[in-house]
C-alpha cells in the first residue's frame, strides 16, 4: 500500500475491484465504513456479488480477466469529459514528455515485437530528449507525440460497446463507475483503490495494477490522503518477507539479484540510470550504498573493498533467465532437483497446477517440510494417487513455534513494522524458525569447516565460512540482534556533515549509509527502524487527532513515512490540494505532517518564482514524475487488454492479438490449456473465505473455524445450476483440463450469467483453503484445476481466470 | 470523555464507575467486566500482532502464571488504532492455533519407500539434512555457467517460503539460502 489501513477514512470515493476486502480483510472494513459515515461511495466491481458489495453503494459484475478493459474504458471516460487534474498532471506526471517516433501501436502490438523470441525491445518506447539529456515536455499536453496525446489515442477504442461486450458489464453500469470514481479528480478529492490478488493473479496482472495507478496520477490521487495504489496484501507478513526479499530476483531492500550482466561489484554499482536533471531526486543513485552496507551485514569484516566486499561469493543468476515458482516447480517436475524445502508453505496446495507440483515433489531426493501442523506438502507421499513405496523421496517434517511463541516483528499491508512478544513457550520439542535456522546452518558450516580441516578439497566454501551469523544469545536466536543489524551500524568513527558517529552506534536513517564500507545495514528500508532511540517497531502511542498517520504507533518503511509520494499532496508552492486531510505543508522553512518525501522545498517560493533547491515529488522515478507512460515494463507502456489464456472467447474484440503476446507457457505434459473447449466450458475463479486462510493449514484444525466453513464448495448461478440438473447442497465434480475437486454446490443469485459479445457466459467460483490430510472428505484444493502460466512481469500465476466443468457426480 | 474498557478497568478497580445504561435498563457492565478479569487475574499480559492477513491487528495475549505458562485468553487490543478491539473470525480464533492437539510436536522423519513416518531427535534430523544440503551442493555445484560466466551456484536444491515468518527470521533464511549458493529461492509474494 502506498497509503495505508486507517488512511481510508480519508476518501472520497473507495473502488473495492480484484479483491472482497470485506470478506479477507475484515478490520479493513472499520475504516471503509467509517469513510462511508462521511459522505464517501463505496464501489464495488466483482465477477461475483460478494460481502464487500452487499455493503457498496453501487455494484457491478465483470468477467475474470477483463479489468484492463474496464479501465480502459475508464481511461477514455476521464479524458473525453474531462475529469483529470490538469495540473497534476502536466506538472508531475509524465503526460507531457513526449516518446521518439519510433514508438507505435498496431493490432495489439507495440513497436519493438519480436515474434520469434516473444519478446519486445523496449528501445521502441523511449522519450525525446534536450540537448543536456533532460526528457522533452509539452505542458500544454497538445504535442501529438506526447504522452497525453498517445494515452487519448491509446484508448480511444475501449468506447462503451466494446468494453461491455468485452466484460460483461451492462454499458449504464459502466458509466455509472466511471462518473462515480472520476468525481475524485476534482482538487481536494481523494479516490482509493483497494485491490488483492483479484488483479495480480492473471497473465496481464501487472497491467491490470498500472491501468489503475495511471487512473490515480491522472486524478491527481497519489500521494494524498484517502488516496494511492493499496495492494491488500493476504498474509501477515508477507510484506516484510518481500521487502526482505525472499524472491529469486531481489535482494533485501529491492536491489537486484546479480547476474551474468554484472560480473563485478564495480558492474552492479554503476548500475542504475543517471537522471541529467538538476531537480530530478532519482533516488535509486544511492543504490550503491545499499548494497555495500547490504555486503558488510552478510560478510562482517570479512567484505573488503578488495574482494568486493563478498560479491563473488554469492550466486549470480544467468542473465534474461527466470528463476520464479513456476519456474521451479517446472524444473522439479523435470526432476532436476536434488533438494527442495518447504519452509511454512505448503506448495502441495497453494501451487497452481497442483497436479504438476505434487508429481514433481514425488521426484526429489529429499525434502524439508517446516510447518505448526500435519501438511499435504510433507504428507504429499501418501496422498490421493500416490503409492509410498515407490516414492524414493526422503521427508523431514519439523514442527515450528506458533506467532506468539517468539519474538519479532512483522510488517503489514500498510508497511507498518510491528513487534510481537514472546507469551509462552512452544509445546513439545516444536522450535521457532529461527532457532531452526541458526542450528542447520551452524551444523553446515561444520562440515565444510572438517573438509578444510582435513585437507580436503572443499566445494567453494568461502560463502559459507565467511557468512555474519551471531545473531544468538545464550545459543537461542535473538530477534534484537537481527533487527540491529538490519537497521545497521558504524563500523567505524565517522563525521557526516555536522553529525558524527561512533563505531558501533545505529545508523540513524539511510541518508547516513555510506558505499566505502563503513556502515552496514541488511535491509538500508528498514534503517532508522532500530536507532539509538530504541526500538522504533514496539512504539505504542496513538495519534490523538490528525488525518490518523500515528506517527508514534510502530514504525513504518520508508523512514517512518506513512504515506508514499506525499510531495505531490501539494501544490508548487508547497500547500495541500486538500486542506481538510493535509498529509505535509510547507510552513516556510520546513515540512510538517507526515515525514515528507525528502526534505527540500517546494518548487516554487512564495514569489512564484522556480526555487532551484527542489526535487520533482516521484523520487523513485528517474526522471522524478509519476509514470502515465510506464516504458519499464515487459509487456508495453500502456496497459491493453488481452484475453486469460484460458478463456471462453474465440475473438480479443480489441485486436488480433487474443492472449498476452509474451505470456510465458510451459510444455510439460502436465502443461495443458484448453480455450473455447466444449468439454470446459465455464468460467472458473478462486477466492477466499473469511474463516480460512490460504490452504488451510493454519485454519483447518481449529474446531470454530472448520465449524463455521467445514468443506471445499463452488458457488454458481440458478441459471448454470439449471441447465446441469444440480440443487443447491449438492455434491459435484469440478474439472478443468488438469484436474478435478468434488465440492458441495451452492447455488446463488450471487452469480449472474454474462452477455458476452452476444453469448451467454457462466462462471464459477471455488475457494482453495482445502487438503486431503484434514479435515477427511473436506475436500481438495482448487489449485488442482489451476493453470500453470502466469504474468510476463512477475510470473504470478493465472489462477484467477481458467475454464473449467462442473457436473453431478 | 472515551472509555475503553480497558481504561475502565482501570478507573472500576479504584473507584465506582459512571453509570453506563444496557439494554436490559440496568447498568451490567461492571459485573460483565468483574467476569472477565476472573479468568486472566492472574495472568502475564503480552501484546501482539494477528498471524493471518496484513491488516496487523492487534491482539493481546494472556499466558498463566502458573506451572503451565500456557496461553488462557486471546482477545482484540482496545488500544491499537487499526482495529481497535475488534478482530475477524480467525483473528478471535487464534487461542486455537496455539493451544491445538493437533500440533505437530515432535521431529517426524518419512525414509524412502516407507509408509509411514517415525519420530526422531532435533540433533538427527539437523545433521541429517545439512549432511544432505551438503552432498547435493558439493555434486551439483556451478562455478561457471555454459557461457563461462561466473555463477557460482547450486541449481539442484530450491527453497519455498516464508511469509508466515517474521521478518528478521526473513532476513536470516535469505541469507542462509544465498549463501549456500541457491538461486531458486521463493516464497507466497509470488503466487
Amino acid at each position: 500500500m502506498t497509503n495505508h489501513w486507517i488512511d481510508i477514512r480519508n476518501s472520497d470515493c473507495i473502488l473495492i475491484m480484484g479483491s472482497n476486502a470485506a470478506e479477507n480483510h475484515p478490520i479493513s472494513f472499520k475504516w471503509v465504513t467509517e469513510a462511508m459515515k462521511q459522505g464517501a461511495k463505496l464501489v464495488s466491481v466483482d465477477p461475483r456479488f460478494t460481502r464487500t458489495s452487499s455493503k457498496a453503494d453501487f455494484y457491478t459484475a465483470l468477467r475474470s480477466g477483463t479489468d484492463i478493459a474496464f479501465l480502459g474504458g475508464m481511461i477514455k471516460y476521464i479524458i473525453e469529459n474531462e475529469k483529470y487534474f490538469k495540473e497534476y498532471v502536466s506538472e508531475y506526471t509524465n503526460a507531457a514528455f513526449i516518446v521518439t517516433d519510433k514508438y507505435g501501436f498496431e493490432d495489439g502490438l507495440f513497436a519493438g515485437y519480436d515474434p520469434k523470441a516473444r519478446k519486445y525491445d523496449k528501445s521502441a518506447w523511449a522519450f525525446v530528449e534536450d540537448e543536456k539529456g533532460i526528457p522533452e515536455k509539452d505542458k500544454s499536453l497538445q504535442d501529438p507525440h506526447c504522452v497525453f496525446q498517445l494515452l487519448k489515442n491509446h484508448y480511444s477504442r475501449y468506447d462503451l460497446d466494446t468494453v461491455s461486450a468485452i466484460t460483461g458489464t451492462p454499458k449504464e453500469d459502466l458509466v455509472k463507475v466511471y462518473e462515480l470514481y472520476s468525481a475524485t479528480g476534482q482538487k481536494g478529492k481523494a479516490g482509493t483503490i483497494m485491490y488483492a490478488m483479484g488483479w495480480t493473479q492473471h497473465t496481464v496482472g501487472v497491467q491490470n495494477i498500472r491501468a489503475m495507478a495511471m487512473i490515480q496520477l491522472l486524478l491527481g490521487n497519489m500521494g494524498v490522503a484517502g488516496g494511492g495504489v493499496n495492494a491488500l496484501r493476504g498474509e501477515s507478513n508477507v510484506q516484510g518477507s518481500t521487502d526482505h526479499c525472499i524472491l529469486y530476483h531481489i535482494w533485501p531492500g529491492y536491489l537486484a539479484t546479480p547476474t551474468t550482466k554484472w560480473p563485478s561489484v564495480s558492474d552492479y554499482l554503476k548500475r542504475r540510470p543517471k537522471s541529467n536533471d538538476p531537480l530530478s531526486a532519482n533516488w535509486w543513485q544511492n543504490e550503491p550504498k545499499y548494497m555495500v552496507s547490504l555486503l558488510k551485514s552478510f560478510f562482517g569484516d570479512k567484505a573488503q573493498p578488495e574482494n568486493e566486499f563478498g560479491y563473488q561469493w554469492f550466486p549470480k543468476l544467468d542473465e534474461g533467465k527466470s528463476y520464479s515458482w513456476l519456474d521451479l516447480f517446472d524444473v522439479m517436475y523435470k526432476g532436476e532437483f536434488t533438494g527442495f524445502f518447504a519452509w511454512g508453505q505448503n506448495p502441495a496446495c497453494s501451487g497452481a497446477n497442483a497436479n504438476k507440483v505434487r508429481q514433481g515433489l514425488a521426484k526429489l531426493d529429499w525434502l524439508v517440510n517446516v510447518n505448526i501442523f500435519d501438511n499435504e506438502t510433507g504428507s504429499f507421499w501418501k496422498g490421493p494417487g500416490m503409492d509410498p513405496k515407490k516414492i524414493k523421496t526422503e521427508v523431514f517434517m519439523l514442527p515450528c513455534a506458533v506467532s506468539v511463541e517468539k519474538e519479532g516483528s512483522i510488517t503489514n499491508s500498510g508497511r507498518w513494522m510491528q513487534w510481537r512478544y514472546k507469551a509462552a513457550e512452544p509445546p513439545g520439542e516444536a522450535r521457532p524458525d529461527g532457532d531452526m535456522l541458526v542450528d542447520l546452518f551452524k551444523k553446515v558450516r561444520w562440515l565444510y569447516r572438517k573438509d578444510i580441516k582435513k585437507g580436503k578439497a572443499a566445494v567453494f566454501p568461502e560463502p559459507i565460512i565467511n557468512l555474519k551469523w551471531d545473531y544468538t544469545t545464550n545459543g537461542a536466536f535473538d530477534a534484537h540482534k537481527m533487527a540491529k543489524e538490519i537497521n545497521g551500524y558504524f563500523l567505524k568513527d565517522v563525521t557526516i556533515g555536522t553529525n558524527s558517529f561512533k563505531k558501533g552506534d545505529l545508523v540513524p536513517s539511510f541518508a547516513f549509509l555510506q558505499a566505502d564500507g563503513s556502515t552496514s545495514s541488511a535491509n538500508w528500508l528498514y534503517c532508522n527502524s532500530y536507532t539509538g532511540k530504541g526500538n522504533m517497531a514496539a512504539r505504542r502511542t496513538r495519534e490523538k487527532s490528525g488525518i490518523g498517520l500515528n506517527l508514534e504507533w510502530a514504525w513504518c518503511w520508508p523512514v517512518n513515512r506513512r504515506i508514499i509520494y506525499n510531495r505531490a499532496s501539494v501544490d508548487k508552492y508547497g500547500n495541500p490540494w486538500d486542506s481538510e486531510h493535509p498529509v505535509i505543508k510547507w510552513d516556510g522553512s520546513k515540512w510538517v505532517g507526515d515525514v515528507p518525501d525528502g526534505g527540500w522545498p517546494p518548487m516554487l517560493n512564495p514569489n512564484g518564482t522556480p526555487n532551484p533547491k527542489t526535487k520533482y515529488p516521484f523520487i523513485m522515478k528517474t526522471e522524478g514524475f509519476g509514470h502515465v507512460f510506464g516504458p519499464g515494463l515487459a509487456d508495453g507502456p500502456f496497459p491493453e487488454h488481452y484475453e486469460p489464456l484460458e478463456c471462453p472467447v474465440e475473438k480479443n474484440l480489441l485486436s488480433d492479438q487474443l492472449i498476452n503476446p509474451i505470456t510465458p507457457v510451459y510444455a510439460t505434459k502436465m502443461d495443458i490449456l484448453l480455450s473455447c473447449d466444449p468439454r470446459y466450458p465455464f468460467v472458473g475463479t478462486t477466492y477466499r473465505v473469511s474463516e480460512h486462510w490460504q490452504t488451510g493449514v493454519m485454519t483447518r484444525w481449529q474446531p470454530w473455524l472448520l465449524e463455521a466453513q467445514p468443506q471445499m464448495f463452488v458457488e454458481m448461478s440458478y441459471e448454470l445450476a439449471k441447465m446441469k440438473g444440480i440443487k443447491n447442497g449438492e455434491k459435484v465434480i469440478v474439472e478443468s483440463a488438469r484436474g478435478k475437486v468434488t465440492a458441495v454446490a451452492i447455488v446463488t443469485h450471487r452469480f449472474k450469467p454474462f452477455k458476452i459479445q452476444g453469448n451467454e457466459i457462466h462462471q464459477v467460483g471455488m475457494p482453495w483453503h482445502y487438503g486431503w490430510v484434514y479435515p477427511k472428505d473436506g475436500g481438495d484444493s482448487a489449485n488442482l484445476l489451476t493453470p500453470s502460466t502466469g504474468d510476463p512481469n512477475t510470473r504470478i500465476p493465472e489462477t484467477k481466470a481458467f475454464m473449467v466443468n462442473v457436473r453431478k457426480m | 470523555m472515551r472509555v475503553t474498557r480497558r481504561e475502565f478497568l482501570k478507573i472500576s478497580a479504584g473507584t465506582a464507575a459512571g453509570v453506563m445504561v444496557l439494554g436490559l435498563g440496568m447498568d451490567l457492565k461492571p459485573v460483565k467486566a468483574y467476569a472477565q478479569t476472573l479468568k486472566i487475574r492472574y495472568a502475564r499480559e503480552s501484546t501482539t500482532i494477528c498471524p493471518y492477513c496484513a491488516v496487523g491487528c492487534g491482539i493481546i495475549v494472556h499466558t498463566s502464571k502458573g506451572a503451565s505458562g500456557k496461553v488462557i485468553n486471546t482477545e482484540g487490543d482496545p488500544d491499537h488504532p487499526i482495529n481497535e478491539g475488534s478482530l475477524c473470525a480467525k483473528g478471535a480464533a487464534l487461542s486455537q492455533l496455539v493451544n491445538n492437539e493437533n500440533r505437530l510436536t515432535t521431529p517426524l522423519y518419512r525414509a524412502p519407500y516407507s509408509t509411514h513416518w517415525q519420530k526422531v531427535s532435533w540433533d538427527w534430523a539437523l545433521w541429517q539434512i545439512a549432511s544432505k544440503i551438503k552432498k547435493s551442493r558439493d555434486a551439483s555445484f556451478t562455478h561457471k555457467n555454459d557461457k563461462g560466466q561466473v555463477v557460482n551456484r547450486t541449481d539442484a536444491i530450491a527453497s519455498v517460503g516464508s511469509a508466515a515468518l517474521d521478518n528478521e527470521e526473513c532476513w536470516l533464511i535469505q541469507a542462509m539460502m544465498r549463501s549456500l549458493g541457491l538461486v531458486y529461492i521463493e516464497h507466497q509474494a509470488r503466487i
